[in-house]
C-alpha cells in the first residue's frame, strides 16, 4: 500500500515504477499467504519479470523526464480526488459492514499447478485458446505500431512488387 | 487467519489508488501503470473470494487478466512509442490530435 501512494506521489516515471514493482512483490507475498503457490510465481514472473522490464525499458528509451503540471491536471486533481475518496470510503465501510468476517485460514486453499491445470486445460480451454490468439494479435499489433512508418510501407509496397 | 474483508479493503485500496493515478498524473507512463494497479486490485479480489469459496476457478480468471494485462501492455507501449515519435511528448494534454 505504501508502494501504491508512492507510485501516485513520484514524479518521475521510473520512480513510480520502482514503486509498481515493490506493489507487486508484496501481492506476491499475498497471494503465497492465500496459498496460491502457482499465482504467485506467475505473478513474479509475468508482472515483476516481464511487464515492468517493458516499461522501464519504454521509460529509458523515451528518455523520459519529470512531468509538467497543466491546468488540465489541476482540474482533475480538483474534482478526482473527493471524488475518488469518498468512493473508496463508501466501498470500504460497505464491505466492513455488510460481510460476515469469516476469516480465510492461510493456505487453506490447495493452489498448486496440478488443480489450475485441470480448471484451465479441461472447463476452460476454449478461453484458453482465446487469449492464445489474443496474444498473437497483440504481438503484431505491437510490432506493427512500435516500427517506423516509412518501414511499413517500404514492407508493403515490396510485397506488392 | 485474515478476515476476508481486510483483504478486500485493501483491494478496494489498490483500486483506488489506480484511479487516482489515472486521474491526476499527466505522463502516459505513468498513467498506464495505473491501470496496471488497478487490474492488481482487481486480481487480489479474485484470489481472497476464491480462497473464501474454495473455488479453483478464481485462481484460473486471475491468470487470464494477467494473460490480457501483458497484451494490453505491450500494445500501449507499442503506441506510446509511436507518440513519442511523432509529438516528441509524454504528456497527454499534449496529445490532442489522433492523426499523425
Amino acid at each position: 500500500m505504501a508502494g501504491a501512494v508512492n507510485l501516485l506521489v513520484q514524479s518521475h516515471p521510473i520512480n513510480s515504477a520502482l514503486s509498481l514493482i515493490a506493489v507487486m512483490a508484496s501481492l506476491a507475498v499475498e497471494y503465497l499467504l492465500l496459498g496460491a503457490e502457482f499465482l504467485m510465481a506467475t505473478q513474479v514472473i509475468v508482472y515483476a519479470g516481464a511487464i515492468m522490464v517493458l516499461f522501464v525499458i519504454t521509460i529509458m528509451l523515451l528518455n523520459a523526464g519529470k512531468e509538467e503540471r497543466t491546468r488540465g491536471s489541476r482540474v482533475a486533481l480538483l474534482f478526482g480526488v473527493p471524488g475518488v475518496l469518498a468512493g473508496a470510503l463508501l466501498i470500504g465501510w460497505t464491505i466492513v459492514v455488510h460481510s460476515n468476517t469469516a476469516a480465510v485460514p492461510i493456505g487453506a486453499l490447495k493452489g498448486d499447478p496440478h488443480g489450475i491445470a485441470q480448471l484451465l486445460f479441461h472447463d476452460f480451454l476454449l478461453p484458453f485458446e482465446v487469449t492464445s490468439v489474443l496474444i498473437l494479435i497483440a504481438i503484431m499489433g505491437a510490432v506493427v505500431l512500435a516500427s517506423r512508418p516509412e518501414a511499413v510501407v517500404r514492407g508493403a509496397r515490396k510485397d506488392a512488387e | 487467519m485474515v478476515p476476508l474483508s481486510y483483504y478486500l479493503v485493501l483491494s478496494g485500496i489498490l483500486f483506488a489508488c489506480g484511479v487516482l493515478g489515472f486521474l491526476i498524473k499527466r505522463n502516459i507512463i505513468t498513467i498506464f501503470m495505473s491501470i496496471e494497479l488497478m487490474l492488481n486490485g482487481v486480481n487480489l479480489s479474485f484470489v481472497a473470494f476464491a480462497a473464501q469459496w474454495h473455488a479453483l476457478s478464481g485462481q484460473v480468471f486471475v491468470f487470464f487478466v494477467m494473460v490480457v494485462a501483458a497484451a494490453e501492455a505491450t500494445v500501449g507501449l507499442a503506441i506510446i512509442i509511436a507518440v513519442y515519435r511523432t509529438r516528441e511528448t509524454l504528456n497527454v494534454d499534449r496529445v490532442n490530435l489522433l492523426k499523425l
